[in-house]
């Protein structure tokens, strides 16, 4: 039946209701399982081959030389664009992409981080 | 009667292509609409061809939020086709998923953004939290809630565990609950319809003319789609109706687009029950043989073209990208001309353009030369206020007369 009103019913219910928004950041938000968030680095297991700064699309990690077979590695978290395609790319999986994801910060130096 | 022109824009872009309007006013009528394209070029295209193939996925994947998937699989279908990869099927499936999925997500959003317009801000509320469960679903498939990094070249980057099957099909029977409650909608309230019908009209034979592609088209009664005519991914192994409507305003347009929302949740059915087991990925070459491809892609907003032709190095040398709201766009001005001022917001949501960017100012100029200026928010405030004078009000006459 055409009336006005449809929607009445549904608003009325959702009165007694909780809310259905987050007091974020007050309470934690989670992410789901697999998601792509900071870039976590095993100096263990890599090599120097440097594939990851080269297949990032936004030039946003660079692996340095720090001794004899020992590596670092330097991420851009302004640049880093959180595609995960170095993490896929590394030959010894070094590189894995966590769950962290609040990086935000007030200055531009705080987002050149060595992981 | 004095004529009025309003500048909407350039720093307007209601599209992803970024655009200035300018709309020559008869009392409240739109007598003339123009166009014109290019404040906002961001030079992607050009871009892409200092970056290797791979690197491209993501660049281009970054062309539109809402319609990532569809831009990053049209590219990886070209350079699939001039190297000649043949992509594992699993790989097909779990495209057309996140495809169907993508669509779903984009059809709420602008259900959403439709309601919020047109001061239906219940319609806005209650639309964006049932995305937030596709929005989720999404998530927990690929990554990440916006741009996806799905695709690669040769297959997908993710495979698809039964148990996440499972929570796609647990998602889907609180959707399909929810689109049906809106599809009652649109067919039965008396306030949404009197507001959209009518509104934004473009016959037929104007589709045809100017181009118009995606809901625009459909809801004119076009039978188009490319899913359906030139079948990529998963689509012809796919069992789906194309959804038209014979509306042909914006009234139709929204028909059309909940209605393929019941589409997409059948579609997500039959890819979850029909994927084959067996790899997602074929591995390929880092060096494109010299060759050109174009492809097409049915996303959410029409058809999206992609072009490639390659050298033999590791890096494009021409990428064209044409985004569906450019062919919607051509249409435009003959959907607002003979309209009220008041209509222009929402015949412009109709198309689905992206709001990505934030300066939404708009300028009244008139013909003794004084100017007042309209914002985004303004026009739309004048647009509620405009209706609700002529006796189609969102919030008053639903609470009175609500109950009955």
């Amino acid at each position: 039946m055409k009336k006005t009103g449809k929607i009445v019913p549904l608003l009325l219910n959702m009165l007694f209701r909780k809310p259905n928004t987050m007091k974020y950041p007050y309470e934690k938000a989670t992410v789901q399982k697999n998601f792509r968030g900071k870039l976590k680095y095993d100096a263990e297991k890599c090599i120097g081959c440097g594939i990851c700064s080269r297949v990032c699309p936004a030039g946003a990690i660079e692996i340095e030389k720090i001794g004899d077979k020992k590596f670092k590695a330097i991420v851009y978290l302004d640049r880093c664009i959180y595609c995960g395609q170095c993490a896929e790319s590394c030959p010894k999986k070094a590189l894995e992409n966590t769950e962290e994801f609040e990086l935000a910060s007030l200055s531009k130096d705080e987002l050149k981080v060595e992981i | 009667m004095g004529k009025f022109v309003i500048p909407v824009g350039p720093q307007h872009p209601a599209l992803e292509e970024p655009e200035s309007f300018s709309l020559m006013l008869e009392g409240e009528r739109v007598a003339a609409a123009n166009v014109t394209l290019g404040y906002n070029h961001r030079g992607i295209e050009k871009a892409c061809e200092s970056r290797t193939y791979i690197q491209d996925i993501y660049l281009l994947e970054r062309i539109c939020g809402i319609c990532s998937h569809a831009h990053s699989t049209c590219y990886v279908q070209t350079v699939e086709d001039v190297a000649g990869l043949e992509v594992p099927k699993r790989a097909l499936y779990i495209r057309s998923l996140i495809g169907e999925l993508e669509r779903v997500h984009s059809h709420l959003l602008w259900l959403g953004i439709a309601g919020h317009e047109i001061g239906f801000e219940s319609l806005f509320m209650y639309s964006w939290k049932d995305r937030e469960v596709v929005m989720d679903i999404l998530e927990l498939l690929t990554g990440n809630r916006v741009n996806y990094g799905m695709n690669t070249v040769g297959g997908v980057r993710r495979d698809i565990t039964p148990e996440q099957a499972q929570d796609v099909l647990k998602a889907l029977v609180i959707l399909e609950e929810k689109t049906k409650y809106y599809i009652q909608l649109a067919n039965e309230e008396v306030t949404l319809i009197d507001r959209l019908q009518g509104v934004g009209r473009l016959s037929k034979e104007d589709v045809l003319k100017y181009g118009a592609t995606g809901p625009v088209m459909r809801a004119a009664g076009v039978s188009r789609d490319i899913r359906k005519d030139d079948p990529y991914a998963a689509y012809g192994e796919l069992d789906f109706e194309v959804i038209t409507d014979t509306h042909a305003d914006v009234l139709g347009r929204t028909v059309v687009r909940v209605k393929e929302l019941m589409e997409s949740y059948k579609m997500i059915r039959q890819i979850l029950k029909q994927m084959p087991d067996g790899p997602i990925t074929v591995r390929a070459p880092k060096k494109i043989p010299a060759g050109e491809a174009v492809s097409r892609y049915e996303a959410p907003r029409g058809e999206d073209i992609h072009y490639l032709r390659s050298d033999g190095t590791d890096k494009p040398d021409r990428v064209k990208v044409r985004a569906p709201t450019l062919a919607n766009l051509a249409a435009i001005s003959n959907m607002l001309e003979g309209g009220y001022l008041a209509d222009v917001p929402i015949v412009i949501a109709a198309i689905d353009p992206c709001f990505s960017c934030t300066d939404r100012a708009i300028k009244v100029v008139n013909a003794s030369g004084g100017e007042s200026m309209f914002d985004w928010e303004g026009l739309r405030r004048y647009s509620i206020d405009w209706y609700r004078k002529q006796g189609i009000d969102m919030k008053g006459t639903k609470l009175s007369r609500g109950e009955d």
